[in-house]
């Protein structure tokens, strides 16, 4: 009786399924899937290109979340086409790719800004230099400098609360690198979250906070907190934009966002390159990486990119080890001269 | 003798009233306690409604996720959820009742079973994160099965067996024992006692066993990202019917996939309010189906007691 029930049960369900899948189900080959997975940070653009190309060229996309790392060891295993990452490969996940076999293209595909943030009460932290900050958040901090007024003569004696990115993710280890100095290194003793909503919620409304995320977290909440501006090398300061990190004025916390191409896949499957082909035209990428909160590469940057991918230019710019201060042209002029 | 009989009525009384006073208090205290409870849960529901009803249409459910946040559906999510839920139910509730009944009826008491015993109720408390990691390394890579809906649906069978073999035995441990002897008394055999006595009037209880382990793996988020299930897929699994010979198939058990939590996830961490509101509608339809789920199976239950009873 239970089993007759739960068959007819499954039955229903299937048919349902069946009633879904016709409309969208065009040819009776089955169209081929490009496979893209690795960082949450660069799933909104994946999911805005996948979109559109899938709208446009016919072929199937898939995007995951497995993170940068996750995305690395599935690229690695032959089992994705693209791994979007927050960071460069790391020298250990290049090493695993080559023992595999599997060789990588390095791509830019978008600019990011991670901005400062405090809360609209907070008057007095406009502007600070990186030195600051790193008093703030360098390991040494921990339990010692809980106040604004150890950051700077002049601040307030109120005990500063602070808000950052979880150890996982690649926000974290690109501000601990570009602050601190080195990858990884940073205070413990703030809140640590995967969400920056909740840096979000945290700061909006605490005039003693202080926190950091990704810039498209910013333009969403423009009336709930207020981005510190850096004092860059020169002495003026600068606030995080899509024009300051586009022209790569918001230094050192402007960063790439990357794309890793498996040449193997690029060179198999004929809709790998017609999907890069797409995604690095500045007619599709520029609004679409816009609309989803991230910055555009400089538009001469996009044909750069697709000589590096024609050229099949393998390797990564930065040898394994994270670079600050980096920018598109950068990333993809080098490969086009060497 | 008389002291007593005249101290007897205010002595009885004080206690009564005194035991009624207790009686009071902790009757109190459990509403209040209900009310924190009821108050927090219904809090929370019409929270996630009140956010996420305005985006509860027809088109939610039958559009692929987008960037754009009004124009993002489920389709894929609650397909996804459904084949899912089918594999997990279909694995997990032959397997576990199985497994259940041979423990409490037909296993010998030994230092084997006894292990056995402590494993199972140990497993129940495993995190699901850790279900995930063996289906990731036995599954996907050591048996090449890939990351496709059948080895979704097997690993949260594994992760509710447990709970629906601890629901099994409890349910057969329920079964007065009076018809089971009664049953063996008119001389009915092992198998005859199991099958038309001790089952049928044990059913109620291992459906709710199951329902409780299949509401469970409705939710689950951590196992299914670590094998590999996907957040962006804007096309359906291969329709399991199909008009020409054989008419049935199955490829869409090896079909990539993403269930409603994933979509939830990703949702609730993008910068954009619209998707917030995206997120909260999709837990309110994740809420619905456990609730279709559980109102299905109290239904059976109801139809399998009359059954019992005539």
């Amino acid at each position: 009786m239970r089993v007759t029930l739960l068959i007819g049960v499954a039955a229903a369900a299937l048919a349902l399924a069946a009633c879904g899948d016709n409309p969208a189900k065009p040819g009776a080959a089955a169209p081929a899937v490009l496979l893209i997975d690795g960082s949450s940070t660069v799933y909104p653009i994946s999911e805005a290109l996948g979109e559109e190309f899938q709208n446009t060229s016919g072929a199937r996309v898939t995007v995951g979340l497995s993170g940068t790392g996750g995305g690395f060891k599935k690229l690695c295993r032959g089992e994705i086409d693209i791994a979007g990452a927050s960071r460069p490969i790391k020298a250990e996940e290049a090493k695993a790719c080559a023992d595999a076999g599997i060789e990588v293209i390095e791509l830019p595909v978008a600019l990011d800004a991670l901005a400062v943030v405090v809360s609209p009460q907070n008057t007095f932290a406009d502007c600070m230099t990186v030195d600051e900050l790193k008093t703030l958040w360098q390991p040494s901090a921990q339990g010692k400098i809980s106040n604004w007024s150890q950051v700077r003569a002049g601040f307030p004696a109120e005990p500063v609360k602070l808000f950052g990115a979880g150890t996982d993710s690649g926000t974290f280890d690109y501000f601990t690198k570009a602050i601190n100095g080195e990858e990884g290194a940073s205070r413990g003793d703030y809140t640590a979250t995967e969400d920056d909503n909740v840096t979000i919620n945290g700061v909006s409304g605490d005039a003693d906070a202080l926190g950091y995320l990704g810039l498209a977290y910013l333009t969403e909440n423009a009336g709930k907190v207020k981005a510190v501006q850096i004092r860059q090398a020169d002495g003026s300061c600068v606030g995080p934009s899509a024009a300051t990190a586009r022209n790569a004025s918001y230094q050192p916390l402007s960063r790439p966002l990357f794309y890793y191409v498996s040449k193997k896949s690029a060179d198999e499957r004929p809709h790998v390159a017609a999907f890069i082909k797409f995604a690095f035209d500045p007619t599709h990428a520029e609004p679409l990486v816009s609309e989803v909160g991230y910055v555009p590469l400089p538009t001469a940057a996009y044909p750069l990119a697709i000589a590096k991918f024609e050229a099949r230019r393998t390797g990564s710019f930065f040898d394994g080890g994270s670079k600050v201060g980096v920018t598109a042209e950068d990333l993809v002029a080098d490969a086009a001269q060497k | 003798m008389s002291v007593t009989a005249l101290g007897a009525p205010a002595e009885t009384q004080r206690l009564v009233l005194q035991k009624k006073a207790q009686d009071l208090i902790f009757g109190t205290i459990g509403v209040l306690v209900l009310f924190v409870v009821m108050g927090l849960l219904l809090t929370l529901v019409s929270d996630l409604v009140v956010d996420g009803a305005g985006r509860i249409t027809p088109e939610f459910l039958t559009s692929f996720p987008s960037r754009r946040a009004a124009q993002a559906g489920v389709l894929s999510a609650w397909i996804g959820t459904s084949l899912v839920m089918i594999v997990t139910a279909v694995v997990a509730v032959p397997l576990g009742v199985g497994a259940g009944l041979y423990l409490e009826e037909y296993a010998p008491k030994n230092i084997l079973t006894d292990a056995i015993e402590i494993n199972v109720s140990n497993l129940a408390g495993v995190p699901s994160i850790i279900y995930g990691l063996l289906a990731l390394g036995f599954f996907v890579y050591a048996l090449g099965m890939g990351q496709t809906i059948l080895v979704g649906g097997l690993v949260l069978a594994l992760l509710i067996l447990p709970i629906v073999i601890v629901a099994t035995r409890e349910a057969l441990r329920a079964v007065p024992a009076g018809l089971r002897e009664s049953a063996y008394g008119i001389g009915a055999n092992q198998w005859q006692v199991m099958w038309n006595y001790i089952l049928p009037s044990a059913r109620p209880g291992i459906l709710t066993g199951a329902i409780v382990g299949l509401s469970r793996a409705i939710g689950e988020t951590a196992p299914i990202i670590t094998i590999g299930a996907l957040t962006y897929i804007a096309f359906l699994p291969p329709s399991p019917v199909s008009a020409s010979p054989p008419f049935v198939n199955f490829d869409w058990l090896n079909s990539p996939f993403t269930v409603m939590p994933i979509q939830m996830f990703n949702w609730v961490s993008r910068p954009q309010a619209a998707f917030h509101e995206n997120a909260a509608a999709t837990g309110v339809l994740l809420l619905g189906m456990t609730l279709l789920m559980n109102g299905f199976a109290i239904y059976l239950r109801y139809r399998l007691r009359r059954t019992v009873r005539t």
